[in-house]
Parts: structure tokens; sequence; C-alpha cells
């Protein structure tokens, strides 16, 4: 041991160091290329699942995976996650818009070698609907007769709800009024069918924390099965032969690592250990649509960033006040400089060519007319302008665009706003609270319809927080857009959305994007405003 | 018979007890002036405090731009003419930023120590002085305490608890005192049975006199160096606390949030992180080099004693 | 030996209990509950989840219950991951940790030892500035910068190592150095400090006098008592790697229990907080437990204090 501390002893220590460090060197094949041999695609997922029981978990990274093990009446198209058929083959929809009949296909299989029939759908529907499991998404069912009593407990017996297996392969679905967008909503994971038996093998049906989601315990009717689950790993899904479509995918299976920190996910894409990744770090998008356009595959989400004014406290409560602070900011500096991944301004609150429907009502930025309305509402130049807050949580972008807007109402309003950063739960609680002035907010669609969005503001809604109703608003979204004729819907949204801009209630600010990062061996991967991917039809080519 | 080059230092003084006194204090002095490094650190740290407590003076006019101010349309830019040390995202220039942050870092260094110097000071004096069974209850109280992972609770009253910069001194403060406990109890025990307090005590001076008088007057210097020395793990601190998004929150900064920023765009701008880490490497080298020197001059012994 | 393990041991329990309660208490008066989330959930789903979990207790009584289970050494469910328990979760976390704690310390020590031994034989040289200043870097620099520049270093433009994961044994190589520099730093100053005041004493001026001389012997003299501060300084340095751990997993995408912990803070998810809390302060105390014997072991005129 001594010998270490003469000279001769050093340099054998640092002759030691190299060669262990030389053992790992030399030009080595990349995961990626591993990967490509095996027809295996890298994902960097972006957290760990919080579970994969598609009737409980409603987060981005969970539906991810989910897609992959179950298989729902429909599929969302690729492009454009328009529902196309999945278990169900085709669907008769009645004259007056309210029964759905769907003819399910006879070679749907579970993974254990059960056929998919429509008594299981029946009885998953019973499930996600039963109140004591808790499903955060069961409001998509509401349109069905019944549903929503039920799900409040209100009435007990699941045979009143407007689910029902005429025979073995034909489901029926009566809603209590005509809703066009319930095939869109049915693309969301909350529609999947789940194994009753098997769930009731490990564990209460309505109990959220039923372990049965492990992999050896997990059943699905999806294209891949679940292989393997490490937290804060992986999780590896392989093929699934029993799939009806088996012979048309291509992948040999899919590995997702949840990696949560952008900078470290992007270094890992960089280092060739993933194929694909979803977030971009905002501050290298620029960098990668400059220098290497092609592994960056950015495209708009349907997804609103805004602020919410909080319209009971003073001087929000004035439309004036809210329109002016609307009208003086500079959105595509904020896009451009700020945010910088690609964003796209936006002038109303549901993106444009949502399902086909682009809102006419937008508002206009306008500094000198703002500068009117503030003195039109009492504050001439800014004067005596009370001191209010923006209120954003902790990450992101959030608060280098709080800060730019504060710069631009000083600049072109002559006010003073102050910036509180709090942390995400306390943040939540607050805006739960109504304990802001004016705070930042994000809504993506769960589904392809501006319905998603409208409802946001329906007076006491638990998403609008705002304090803000309107009761001719609330009629335009919620009963004369229940009508199968699109024209009349559309117009029902182009009057709300006017309202809304009018109003002004929030402000919105830019459509998110999702600069997604992807290596060229991955074919046929279509990107969609919902962020809803089919791996099915993905397959990959290895580049030289 | 020969004897080979003594690598141990002789010097006169080198082994001597702290002695109340005059003479204690320049001897200290002249051996710390030797201490180049010790010296060198002094003086980089006065420079840079004097610097960034002068911020609001020289932000608008030396430098020509204030810590806030924006740029949208210049964005990120390398050191230039204009903006010599160049510029954030947001066009806010680096300089500016640095001042500020720098303001808030070291007030936030100081500020946490004074709380974790009051906190151990009185906790280890009063363990010290009054002795016995309080005494080891108390110091076991800090064994035990040395041993958490307290950084776990400072996380857990940060997010809780939000984000003003009081509580972050009061938090960073609380988690720090130990040493300064161990230290000064053990000073104030040997300290104790000195002969000229106990003649003081003789001469019937008030329990409260020989504090003030001689006691306190001898802790200055332990105190004083590990002062020194836990302002930088203080700093460190606040940026890992930033790292996490807990640290100081806009509209300040602070080195560890710029830091941080920095260290998210390293590779795109370089600067950003270059700057910003060099200037707090260097105040953290310094202040330990600081404190070091002080700690061989006043020739204070580690903590166990 | 025998009584003071146990000793200790029995300290542990109220010691534990108070941590317990401590948690409990600031985690359930924080604003924000696990429950809230972005898509607002309908208050009566959010009160039957609260019920599922007995969270719609009286609060005394959820505590009373949650002691309950503690004891029995049932942690509880997740919130944010329903369908595993606390218990679950933190077994399948917990060896990464404690591996990639190991290396870093090991880190730490091969480092540290070896550049403090240098130093303080070769005192005032520049074998005794250089490793002492690269030391420093250990302690200037915050890990989460560290990290990303030997990531671009090496694993980036040299593509020595992957970006980040915790595969192969050679992704330990940059995480357990990251982690393990700080440590590194203090090892060589505690090390060079300690050797510098054994080789100061009396007994080796008589054993050089004597005509010994060279590495070999002043090691068989003065390694045995140089080395004591460094071991002294294992317990809070467990700690603190434990407490680093979580920058360094979140920077490498290692699968550790740090992460875990700080990510269940900011989720409110209850019982994982109280678990990990928990879990930490106990193996920390074990873990000081078993340095403090190591130390007697060493040296045989600790075992009276």
């Amino acid at each position: 041991m001594y010998f270490f501390l003469t000279r001769p002893g050093h340099a054998a220590l640092i002759a030691l160091c190299l060669i262990a460090l030389a053992a790992g060197c030399g030009r080595r094949e990349t995961l990626v290329q591993a990967g490509d041999r095996a027809g295996m695609l890298r994902i960097g997922n972006g957290a760990e699942p919080a579970g994969l029981d598609p009737q409980v978990e409603t987060g981005e990274p969970e539906h991810d995976i989910m897609i992959t093990l179950f298989e729902g009446l429909v599929d969302p198209a690729p492009k454009d996650s328009s529902p196309v058929p999945g278990v169900a083959e085709r669907w008769d929809i009645s004259p007056d818009g309210k029964v759905y009949t769907f003819h399910l296909r006879k070679n749907a299989r579970w993974s254990n070698g059960d056929p998919v029939t429509a008594r299981d759908f029946l009885e998953s529907y019973h499930r996600v609907l039963l109140p004591a499991l808790g499903a955060q998404y069961a409001y998509m069912f509401y349109p069905v007769t019944n549903a929503q009593a039920f799900n409040e407990g209100k009435i007990t017996n699941y045979d009143e709800v407007g689910f029902k297996a005429r025979d073995a392969y034909t489901f029926e679905v009566t809603l209590s009024s005509p809703t066009p967008w319930l095939l869109a909503m049915m693309v969301h994971n909350t529609w999947y069918p789940v194994p009753i038996a098997t769930i009731l093998k490990y564990g209460a049906l309505d109990d959220p924390t039923n372990p049965w989601t492990k992999p050896g315990r997990l059943v699905g009717n999806g294209p891949f099965l679940l292989k393997e689950w490490k937290i804060n790993s992986h999780i590896l899904v392989v093929r699934n032969p029993l799939y009806w479509g088996a012979k048309d995918v291509r992948l040999n299976s899919i590995y997702f690592d949840p990696e949560e920190n952008y900078d470290t996910a992007e270094r890992m894409f960089r280092s060739g250990q993933l194929h694909t990744d979803q977030q971009a770090p905002p501050s290298k998008v620029a960098f990668y649509r400059k220098f290497k356009p092609d592994l960056l595959n950015d495209y708009p989400l349907l997804s609103t960033y805004y602020y919410r004014f909080n319209v009971t406290k003073p001087p929000l409560n004035d439309k004036r006040v809210r329109q002016a602070l609307a009208m003086s900011i500079d959105r595509r500096a904020i896009c451009d400089m700020v945010a910088r991944a690609g964003e796209q301004p936006i002038f109303c609150l549901t993106p444009p060519d949502t399902a086909g429907y682009t809102a006419k009502a937008q508002l206009k930025e306008d500094p000198a007319a703002a500068r009117q309305l503030l003195a039109e509402a009492g504050y001439p130049d800014g004067k005596n302008f009370p001191t209010i807050e923006v209120l954003f949580n902790t990450g992101a972008s959030h608060k280098p665009i709080a800060e730019a807007l504060q710069q631009m109402w000083k600049k072109n309003l002559n006010i003073n706003i102050l910036l509180r950063n709090e942390e995400w739960k306390v943040y939540l609680d607050s805006t739960e609270h109504m304990d802001y002035y004016i705070a930042r907010a994000g809504w993506g669609a769960d589904y392809d319809d501006a319905s998603s969005f409208l409802e946001l503001s329906i007076t006491g809604g638990g998403n609008n927080q705002t304090g803000w109703g309107n009761p001719e608003y609330d009629r335009l979204v919620e009963v004369v857009a229940h009508t199968q004729d699109q024209a009349a819907r559309y117009d029902a949204y182009q009057k709300a959305e006017a309202i809304l801009m009018d109003e002004m209630p929030i402000m919105p600010i830019y459509i998110y994007t999702r600069p997604r990062l992807i290596v060229p061996d991955v074919k046929n991967w279509a990107p969609n405003p919902l962020d809803i991917y089919d791996y099915k039809d993905v397959w990959l080519e290895p580049q030289k | 018979m020969t004897t080979a080059p003594n690598p141990i230092d002789d010097s006169p003084g080198a082994a001597e007890p702290a002695e109340a006194g005059v003479s204690f204090w320049s001897d200290a002095r002249r051996r710390l002036f030797k201490n180049k490094l010790a010296i060198f650190g002094a003086i980089v740290v006065a420079l840079l405090a004097a610097l960034c407590f002068s911020e609001p003076l020289l932000c608008p006019r030396v430098v020509g731009f204030t810590y806030e101010q924006q740029d949208l349309v210049l964005g990120p830019a390398p050191p230039g003419a204009r903006h010599w040390l160049g510029t954030d995202p947001l066009g806010r220039d680096l300089l500016a930023r640095l001042l500020y942050g720098g303001k808030i870092s070291l007030m936030v260094g100081l500020c946490a120590t004074l709380v974790s110097l009051t906190i151990g000071v009185l906790y280890g004096a009063i363990s010290g002085f009054v002795g016995g069974k309080l005494d080891m209850v108390l110091m076991r109280a800090v064994d035990i305490l040395y041993a958490l992972p307290f950084v776990i609770f400072v996380i857990l009253l940060m997010v809780f608890f939000g984000q003003n910069i009081i509580l972050l001194f009061v938090a960073i403060g609380a988690v720090s005192w130990l040493t300064m406990a161990r230290i000064v109890r053990g000073q104030v025990m040997s300290l104790k049975r000195r002969e000229f307090v106990e003649a003081a005590h003789a001469l019937g001076l008030s329990r409260r006199r020989i504090i003030l008088r001689h006691i306190i007057p001898n802790l200055l210097g332990p105190i004083l160096v590990f002062t020194t020395l836990t302002i930088p793990d203080v700093i460190l601190l606040e940026s890992f606390l930033s790292f996490l998004g807990l640290g100081v929150q806009p509209p300040h900064s602070s080195w560890g949030v710029l830091i941080k920023e920095g260290a998210e765009v390293m590779e795109e701008y370089p600067w950003l992180l270059l700057y910003p880490g060099l200037v707090m490497a260097l105040t953290l080298f310094s202040l330990n080099f600081l404190g070091d020197g002080l700690r061989d001059a006043l020739d204070v012994r580690g903590s166990k004693d | 030996m025998f009584r003071f393990v146990a000793r200790r041991l029995l300290e542990t329990i109220p010691v534990m209990f108070i941590i317990a309660t401590a948690t409990f208490f600031m985690m359930r008066l924080a604003p924000g509950g696990p429950f809230d989330s972005e898509k607002n959930i309908p208050p009566d789903i959010k009160a039957r989840m609260a019920a599922h979990y007995g969270l719609d207790k009286p609060l005394f009584q959820q505590y009373l219950l949650q002691m309950k289970h503690l004891l029995q050494g049932n942690l509880g469910p997740s919130f944010k991951y329903p369908s595993r328990t606390v218990n679950e979760i933190i077994a399948d976390a917990f060896p990464a940790s404690l591996e990639l704690g190991a290396e870093a310390l090991l880190v730490a020590l091969v480092l540290g030892l070896a550049a403090g031994l240098t130093a303080s034989l070769k005192q005032n040289s520049a074998l005794d500035h250089l490793p002492m200043s690269l030391a420093m870097i250990g302690i200037c620099v915050p890990t989460f910068v560290m990290g990303p520049l030997l990531i671009s270093a090496f694993a980036l433009h040299l593509d020595w190592f992957n970006a980040a994961g915790w595969f192969l044994p050679r992704d330990r190589v940059l995480p357990a150095l990251t982690l393990g520099a700080y440590y590194a730093a203090y090892v060589a100053r505690l090390t060079r400090g300690g050797m510098l005041e054994i080789l100061h004493q009396d007994y080796i001026r008589t054993a050089r006098a004597k005509g010994a001389g060279g590495a070999r012997v002043l090691f068989k003299h003065a390694l045995r008592g140089g080395i004591l501060p460094v071991v002294s300084f294992l317990g809070p340095a467990v700690a603190g790697l434990l407490t680093g751990s979580f920058v360094v997993e979140t920077i490498f995408g290692v699968p550790g229990l740090g992460r875990f912990f700080v990510t269940s803070a900011f989720n409110r998810d209850y019982f994982m907080v109280m678990g990990s809390v928990l879990f930490y302060a106990l193996f920390v105390i074990v873990l000081n437990l078993v340095v403090d014997v190591v130390m007697v072991w060493l040296d045989p005129k600790l075992r009276f204090e």
C-alpha cells in the first residue's frame, strides 16, 4: 500500500486508471443501432407512469404506454387521431343521433386467449362509472343515458345506464342527447376495455390501488404485452401474437424510458440511447432547427397556453381592464424570443382547425386601443392602477414568460405587476381557492372537438376557476351544441367564443407545440395534434 | 549524525494555546499576513462584496443596464462592446445580473450564517458554561442531529411553506449551526478552567462579567474562522435549492439561479454558465482560503476537541 | 462496547418518533393536497379518493393511525403510484442509491486520501498546493454543473460513456465522480489537517530524531491517528451523499430513491414522504453507529468520551 506514495507508485496508479478507462472506450454500437437490429423502438417517455390502469390513469406518459396494451372500440387514425375501427369493425348511428350500435370483430382476443366480447365492454364501463373507483374522466361518459346519475351514486342499478350488450359481438350505446363528438371521445384511454376477471383476482373491482397491472398479471387486448416494468428504470412491451392485427405490426418491442428531466433526456438522445424523445428543452430547439432540422419534428398541439383573470377581484372585474391587458402584449415576441420551441400565437381560445372549426372572434393586439380602454376604466396612463400579481408555477418557461409580460405591460400601459412563483401543488391550491389575480394556465383538449375547450368556461365549472359565468354562453355550449347539425353546432361555438373574447375572463397567449426529437430510423411516425401515437404502424430502418 | 531537512514547521508560537490580551491578536495578524493565499482570498472577497453591494449605483450608470431590463429582440448575445459579459435569452445584461445575484447570494450567505451563528453560539455557550447533565443532553442532541440528513428537512420546509427569502435564511441557518455549537462549547469548557477565569472568580467578579469580559473575546477566534467557512457552504446550499426550484424566487436572482439557468444552456450559450460559475467558484475559493488562513493563524483546532 | 451500542439503539427510538411527528404535521399543514391536479377533479370524487386513503378522518386520529402502521413496518400506499406500496418502492429504488453512494464514497476516499496524504507529506511545496487546489474544485463547483460538464466532455464528445442510465458497469463512473468530488475535497482537507497535526507531535519528532525516516515509518505511527478526522467525517458524509444524490440521480437518470423523495414532496405523496424520511434517518443513524464503533476501535482514547 505504501508503494503508491512513491513516485513509481504514482505512475502505476495513473496507468491503472487509464487502462480502466480505455477498457470502456472505442466505437461501440449505440443502443439505437442495437434497437434497429432487434426491432425495438426506444422512446423517452417523459415520466415514470403513475400506473397502467386505463380507467384510473389520466396522464400522457401513462397513455402512451397504455395504448400499446389495450384497444378500444375505435382507434385514433394517424395524423389527425380521428376515430377509425378498433375492436369495433363498423358502427351504425341512429337517425336521431342518440343510439350507436358497434359491431365487434370476431377475432379480437385478450392476451390470455379469451375473446373480446360486448360483455367485456359492458362490464368495463360499469367499473369506470363505479363511484368508489374515483375515475377522473368518468365525466366523458355523461352524455350516455343515466351515466352521470350512476357515477354520482344517485342510482345504483347499472342496467338503467345506456349501455347494452345485444349479443356477444354487438354493443349498443344510448345517449340522452345527440353528442356528435362521442366517437372522438372514445379514442381516449378511459374507454378501453379492462379484463374484469383478472382485476377481481387481485383485489376489489372498485379499488384504484388494485395491483393487477404488474408484469405477469396484466392482461390486455392491444398489439403489445407488458414484459417488464422496473420503476424509474424502464418499461418493456413486446408484440402480442394474439392481437387481431398482429401480422401488420412490424415492431418487435418498445422500450419506454421514464426520464423526466428534459436536459438529461436530450443528452440521452444525442448519445444514441433513444430513438425519440418527446420534449427537446426549449433552449435547444433553436439549435436543432438550425443545425439538425432532420432530427426535430415539431408540430402544434391541440393545447392552449393562457392566463386566467380572477374576475371577482378589482380591477379585474372591469372587462375593459382585462381587454386592455390582453391587447397590450406581443405574442409573437413571446413565442419567438421567450418560449422558443416553435409555438404559435393564438388570439382566441380554441386552436384553429379543431375538427374543422376555426373561431372567427379573434382579439387584436393594439397597445394604443388598450391604453384607451385602460383610461376609460379609470386608470389613464396607468395612474392609480393597483398592484396586482401574476401567479405561475415553477417550471418550464413560465417564469421568463411572466417576466417578459411584466415588462410589456410596464412599457405599454405603464402599470406595475408583481410576480408570484409557487410550487406546483401550492399553485393548484391557490387557483382552486381563487387566491390570485392573474394566473398562468394551460389546457389540452381531451378529444378532437372545440367543446373540449369551450366547456372550460362554463359557470361554476371545475376547470373554470375565474369566477366568470355567462348564462348565454352556458346555453350555447351545453344545450345548443348538442345537435347533430354540424353547421348549427359550429355556429353555437362561434357565438360562444365571441362572448369569451369580448368578456375576456381568460387571455390566450399561444398554442403549445411538441418539439419532438426523432431519428430518421423511425418510419411512419405520424404526429398529430392530440399527441396520440399508435405504434402499430411504425417500423424501424437502420440508417447507414 | 545528520538530520534530514525537517518538513515540520518549527516556528515559535506554532503550538501555543489561546491567551487573552493584545499580543495574541497581533501575533495572529502577523501569521495571517504571511499566508499569501489567505490575503488573496480576503482581497477578492472584499472586492466582490464591494462591487455587488454597490449594484444599485453601478448598474444603471457604469454598466448601463439594470438586472431586469429585457431586450427581446437581441436575445442571447455573446460578450461584446455593449454587453461586456453577454446577455441571457431574454436579452438581460449578464454583468448586471451577476452583480445583483451576487448581492443576494452574499446576503443569503451572511444572514443565514448569522442565524446559524446566533443559535450555535448561544447553544454551545450555555452547554459549555453550565456543564454537567445539561451539557450531556445538549451535546447528545447535537450528535444525533449531526447525523441526520438535515437538507431533507430544508427541502420539505421550502416545498411546503414557500418560498420567501426570510424563510430561506432561517431554514439554511437552522441547518448549519451544529459545528459552531460544538466548537463554542469546547472552547467555553476549556476557557472555564483557565487560571485567569479562576482568578477573576476569586476576585469576586460576577458570572456575567466573566462571560462578557473574558470568555466571549476568546471565542471570537473560532467563531470568526467557522463563520468564514460556513458562508461558502451556505451559498452552495442555496444553489442546490435553486436547482430544485426551491431557492431564491423571482423577482430576486442569485448566483445559484444564474448558474442553474446557465447549466441548462451551457452548450448553446456557454458564457451564461462560465462567468457566474467562475465568479461563484472564485468567491468560494477565496472564502475557504481565508478561513483556512484564519484557522492557521489563530491556531484553532478541529471539531471534536 | 455492548452497552454503548445498546444505549445508542435505545436513543434512536425517541429520535425517530420526533422525526415522524414533525414530518407528519409539516406535511399535513402545508397547502396543497395529493389530489390537486391541473384538470380539476370534481369535489365529490376528490372526497371519495381522500376517504379511500383515510384522509377524511380528524387529523389527530390519522396521526395515531400512521404511528401504529409505522410500528408495524407498514409504510402505506403511494398516492402517485396507486398500485404500489411505499415499502415496494423503497425496496426497489434504494439499492441504486446505495450503490451510487458507496461508489461515490470510494471515489471520495481514494482521491481524497491520495491528495491529502501527498499534500501533508510535502507541506507548502507544489505537491501540497496543487492537489489541494484540485480538491477545492470539488467544493466550489456545484454537482449540477460538474455533472453536465463531465457528460458533455466524456459522453457526448469523446463517446466513452452513455449520457445517462444505470445499466452497464461503466455507467457508474461519471455519477460516482460527480457525487464524490465534493467529499473528495473534504477528505483531502481533513486528511491533510489531521496528518499535519500528528506529524507535528513529539513522538514523531522523536522517531525521526532516532533516525527513522521515509514514508513507511511515518505511516506506521501517524496514519492511524491521522485519519481519525476522516472516519468521524464519514457519518455526516453519508448523510450528505444521500441528499447530494437527488441532483446526481436527476442528471444521470439513476433509478434511485433520492428522486422519489423530492418528487413525492412536490406531489404531497404523504406516505411516500414519511417513508423516505424515516428510512433515510434510520439508515444514517445506524451507519453513524457503525462509524463510531470503528472510531473507538481505532483510537482507544475515545472510549472515555
